[in-house]
């Protein structure tokens, strides 16, 4: 029995956490955010240090881990808002290694690992919720080809990916077809939100041909499951820019003097910040154990992930207001940094699901094993 | 990461699990001789004080051990491991840390067999979150000390033989050293001097009292501990496992329990748990039951690996108190009209279950520690906020 972490994937933190410290302080985060949403330098010292490749198999460059040393670094990056198509990156290699042909992981896997090549999903047709119900992009046939016109809408880190996994349909099955961002008939139109440190845009297919070597046919179940792993990832996220909300204000509220005490002093300050932690320890535990069930414990991965998502979505949206508020005025302002913290919690509370979702979602699977039980 | 279990442990769990398949009969076939049959069986097999040292008649389980033998308990919904609940919880261990030679003869054992039952003497009239305000006070005279005072909310009181009771011995009205002058003292509740006077509680119930102390006399070989340094036998650091995996699994069935009631009961002209809000209400429930297991079991790789454990277990404390409070109410809330009947009246749903958990809360959330005092806890303990 051992609910933590291995020495090392403790080094593994220090390391991401030395890095980040170092090489992307607030003032490079508002650097990037101002610009185009990540750096290159940094994406390639990050793919030198394997980060990119850490659950990419040793065969393909990869480093051959799992998904608990992927939450260790994803924590990190939540932690300092990290700007980087790392999540749509990682997201992508994933499925490519669980899905792809031993050609398609050939083709693109080495690239993902050594940074030189950023990729990712492009699945919902609109941003009602993570469910294949929303996959409605539908594919013609020509000559033995899959031919795609439509668009998807709120692609994560459109502006930088040169690779889109593109969920479609065609006849009675879901495909995920390779699109590259080169390709005659895609254009991609970047766009940002409140969190820049995030970026979006859309991806446009006018009669794009895909040859059968671009395609994999995916199960639901399979779909599913990519976004329990997005679900995870942003969790993770959650976890360590939750971490910095709380120490961040618990800072302030020692420093800070109002009727002649630190307003931590006051119980309504003081219990808020509990509040605070007693949520961070909880959704911080489900996640953990999310990741873990990810590859060791494949069917309770489901309703882990979304117990996890369910649990941070709300208790970050608080979080994220409560620590602006805590700060009065001054956390209000463009130039403290509390704020980008609220905005990512705004970013992180629908992607891959909401609380609304996820909690209906664990309904939904209590009553299929209920039913399974019965027959 | 990992949650496998060694070979020891699994071993270890059969044997609970293959004990309680021989000794724990169904709740419908059990005569008046079973529970003290139990009783005699779980106190031979040393489970009863099982994280207590060997040397004064305990188990000796270790971590591991003590979670396994409490899951195994808890999944069976089988009978408690002895009945002397607070000499269990808090007298034993306090002897077993502070206690003389003799102190421990005469009393761990008893408590082991449980013979009789014990109850804790700390909060007053006027002191409850600020215990160490106590003004209950006790003067020596050679080796005779004479309390006069009085205590209140003291559970079990109206069933208990002796009552561990805090008085103060020094620092009397200072507001500066109050931790200080503090003595615990071991009291048999039928001294002459003592009375008992249960109250009642919302739920009906008459477990707890105000106990009255007159001139009452305690010989000087009943103190526990030093005398004015009464105040740290309250906290025993006993290597108790801290994974709360007994309550969790208690919530387990409380959430299974309640998710059956949904199934059955309609809302709107519909099961209940077709309903949108139960729905996302039951998945909340879930999240913050199975996000103390989590915690838990973080908590126990901590004790395992032997790094200090500070006051993080608060957070169990809070959810269970959340839990305790909003899930019976949750449940009256669904069941309308029918949710408010008592055990005993004419359409009560389940024994009048849900509405005691409705009304039976207080006992779990402010026993121990409220909620607000636990936030104070990690605010200054944790977050390192200024004490107020």
């Amino acid at each position: 029995m051992n609910f933590g972490f291995t020495d090392e994937q403790t080094l593994l933190r220090d390391q991401v956490r030395k890095f980040l410290d170092e090489r992307c302080p607030s003032g490079v985060v508002r650097k990037i955010m101002a610009d185009e949403g990540y750096r290159l330098d940094l994406w390639q010292e990050m793919a030198q240090l394997g980060w990119l490749g850490l659950a990419i198999d040793p065969e393909h460059d990869g480093v051959g881990l799992g998904w608990v040393d992927m939450l260790v670094v994803l924590e990190e990056m939540g932690r300092s808002l990290y700007p980087s198509p790392f999540i749509s990156t990682t997201l992508a290699a994933s499925t490519l290694s669980e899905l792809g042909s031993e050609a398609q992981q050939k083709q693109y896997l080495p690239l993902i690992a050594t940074g030189r090549l950023i990729a990712s999903l492009a699945l919902l047709d609109n941003t009602d919720c993570p469910s294949i119900d929303n996959i409605q992009l539908t594919a013609r046939e020509e000559n033995g080809a899959h031919i795609l016109t439509g668009r998807k809408p709120f692609v994560a880190d459109a502006g930088a990916a040169q690779l889109f996994l593109t969920a479609f349909r065609w006849g009675k099955q879901l495909y995920l077809g390779l699109v590259d961002r080169e390709q005659a008939g895609v254009s991609v139109t970047p766009s940002a939100t409140m969190d820049l440190t995030k970026r979006t845009g859309s991806l446009e297919l006018n009669n794009v041909t895909l040859l059968s070597e671009q395609v994999i046919e995916v199960a639901p179940e399979a779909l599913a499951r990519i976004f329990d792993k997005g679900a995870v990832a942003v969790a993770a996220e959650m976890v360590g820019a939750a971490e910095t909300v709380l120490t961040m204000t618990t800072e302030y509220a020692k420093d800070r003097i109002q009727f002649d005490q630190p307003i931590g002093k006051y119980q309504g300050v003081k219990h808020n910040l509990a509040d605070m932690f007693v949520d961070i320890e909880s959704f911080k535990s489900l996640t953990y154990y999310a990741a873990w069930t990810a590859d060791e414990s494949p069917e309770e991965f489901p309703k882990s992930a979304s117990l996890a998502k369910a649990y941070a979505s709300d208790a970050f949206a608080k979080i994220g207001i409560d620590g602006v508020q805590l700060h009065g005025a001054i956390g209000f302002t463009q130039e403290y940094d509390i704020q980008l913290y609220l905005k990512r919690s705004k970013w992180a509370r629908p992607m891959f699901g909401d609380s609304d979702f996820h909690y209906a979602r664990i309904a939904a699977l209590h009553e299929a094993a209920a039913a399974a039980d019965e027959a | 990461m990992d949650f496998e279990y060694t070979t020891e442990e699994q071993t270890f769990r059969k044997e609970v699990q293959d004990f309680l398949a021989e000794n724990l009969a169904p709740k419908a076939k059990r005569d008046q001789n079973f529970m003290a049959d139990w009783l005699k069986k779980v106190r031979d097999k040393r489970w009863v004080g099982f994280s207590w040292p060997e040397d004064v008649g305990g188990g000796g389980g270790n971590i591991m051990q003590q979670v396994i033998l409490k899951e195994e308990m808890a999944k069976a919904k089988a009978p408690p491991l002895g009945t002397c609940m607070m000499g269990l919880a808090w007298v034993g261990p306090g002897i077993i840390q502070y206690g003389t030679e003799a102190q421990k003869q005469r009393f761990i054992p008893d408590i082991l067999d449980s013979k009789y039952h014990w109850c804790t003497g700390y909060s007053e009239p006027n002191v409850g979150s600020d215990l160490a305000s106590l003004q209950c006070k006790a003067v020596r005279d050679g080796d005779t000390y004479t309390i006069n005072g009085t205590k209140i909310w003291t559970s079990l009181a109206p069933f208990a033989d002796w009552i561990s009771m805090l008085v103060r011995t020094d620092n009397f009205g200072s507001s500066e050293a109050k931790h200080e002058g503090i003595t615990a003292l071991l009291v048999k509740l039928d001294t002459p001097g003592i009375e008992v006077k249960p109250i009642e509680n919302m739920a009906g119930g008459k477990v707890f009292a105000q106990i009255f102390f007159d001139d009452v006399k305690v010989p000087v070989e009943n103190r526990l501990g030093d005398e004015g340094k009464g105040w740290a036998v309250t906290i025993s650091s006993l290597a108790n496992e801290r994974s709360s995996i007994g309550e969790v699994t208690a919530m387990y069935e409380k959430l299974d329990t309640l998710r059956a009631l949904v199934s059955k009961v309609t809302r709107n002209g519909r099961p209940a748990n077709q309903d949108s809000k139960v729905r996302r209400t039951m998945g909340v429930f879930e999240a913050k039951i199975e996000s103390m297991r989590l915690n838990g079991l973080r908590y126990l790789t901590k004790q395992i690996k032997g790094e200090p454990l500070s006051s993080e277990t608060s957070v169990n404390k809070l959810h269970r108190a959340d839990l305790e409070v909003s899930m019976g109410d949750f449940a009256i809330e669904i069941l309308g009209a029918a949710g408010l009947q008592l055990h005993n009246q004419q359409d009560a749903v389940d024994r009048g279950k849900w509405a005691n958990d409705a009304l039976g809360w207080p006992n779990v959330v402010i026993g121990g520690g409220t909620p607000n005092i636990q936030k104070n806890i990690i605010g200054e303990r944790i977050l390192g906020l200024p004490k107020d």
